[in-house]
């Protein structure tokens, strides 16, 4: 068993175009490390490094099953096998700056 | 080239004239592939904001597998500007990230004038396209 992973049409450059691949892990975090060895680059997509700690990027949605991760814990997220996570770029934007963004 | 219908084109107006002065976004989805823009789905701002929007994340997962499930894609992305041109902002660029899509932008800063234009965006590169409305789609 494994955890499914969906991957969006703009990430799927590095999957070799796979629309979903399989990856291993007790946390969200373990599980995109573990991603990355087979699909270098993806996690970078994901992840980054603010204030010396990493975090989701703001502006890319990550789901467990149906949940925001964000209102679950995050990377620290604890994802079992069989379970579904789904990476999904924010459809986001406009005139304005936003704070952070 | 974005072509689509009389119908399409009017909703997408009505709705970004609906909720202004916040910006209004939603997608025209088609079957994959087809380039065919055929249904409306507007979505809410969850940022309910006049200088950004996203769609809620909830929202966009939920509407994203329906059109998984109905072999579909967003062919069209559209949002509004309420006070500048409809072109696409260094953050429209920053977070566009299907680069299968028409990017439409509709500018509601004239509330007598239509500015309805659409893009390409593709890695950082934004390349204005010519709009056809038609009556039906052929």
């Amino acid at each position: 068993m494994a955890i499914e992973v969906r991957i969006p049409t703009i990430l799927r450059p590095h999957t070799g175009g796979e629309k979903a691949v399989e990856g291993e892990g007790a946390t969200l975090d373990e599980l995109l490390a573990d991603l990355d060895v087979r699909h270098p680059g993806l996690r970078a997509r994901v992840v980054e490094e603010k204030g010396g700690t990493n975090q989701l990027r703001r502006f890319v949605n990550v789901y467990l099953d149906d949940e925001d991760v964000r209102f679950l814990g995050g990377l620290s997220t604890p994802v079992a096998d069989g379970a579904t996570v789904t990476i999904l770029p924010a459809v986001a934007g406009g005139a304005g700056g936003v704070a952070g963004g | 080239m974005l072509t689509l219908d009389r119908h399409t084109y009017e909703a997408i107006v009505t709705h970004a004239r609906r909720d202004h002065p916040d910006e209004a976004c939603g997608i025209v989805a088609g079957s994959v592939g087809s380039d065919r823009p055929q249904r409306f789905v507007p979505m809410a701002n969850a940022e309910r904001s006049p200088t950004f929007y996203r769609f809620d994340p909830r929202e966009q997962l939920a509407l994203w597998r329906e059109m998984d499930d109905r072999d579909e894609e967003p062919v069209v992305i559209y949002h509004s500007h309420t006070a500048t041109e409809a072109y696409p902002s260094r953050t429209d660029v920053k977070y566009a990230a299907e680069p299968g899509a028409h990017y439409v932008l509709v500018s509601t800063r004239d509330p007598q004038e239509v500015e309805f234009r659409s893009y390409r965006i593709t890695e950082g590169v934004v390349a204005e396209e010519e709009v056809q409305v038609v009556s039906a789609l052929p």
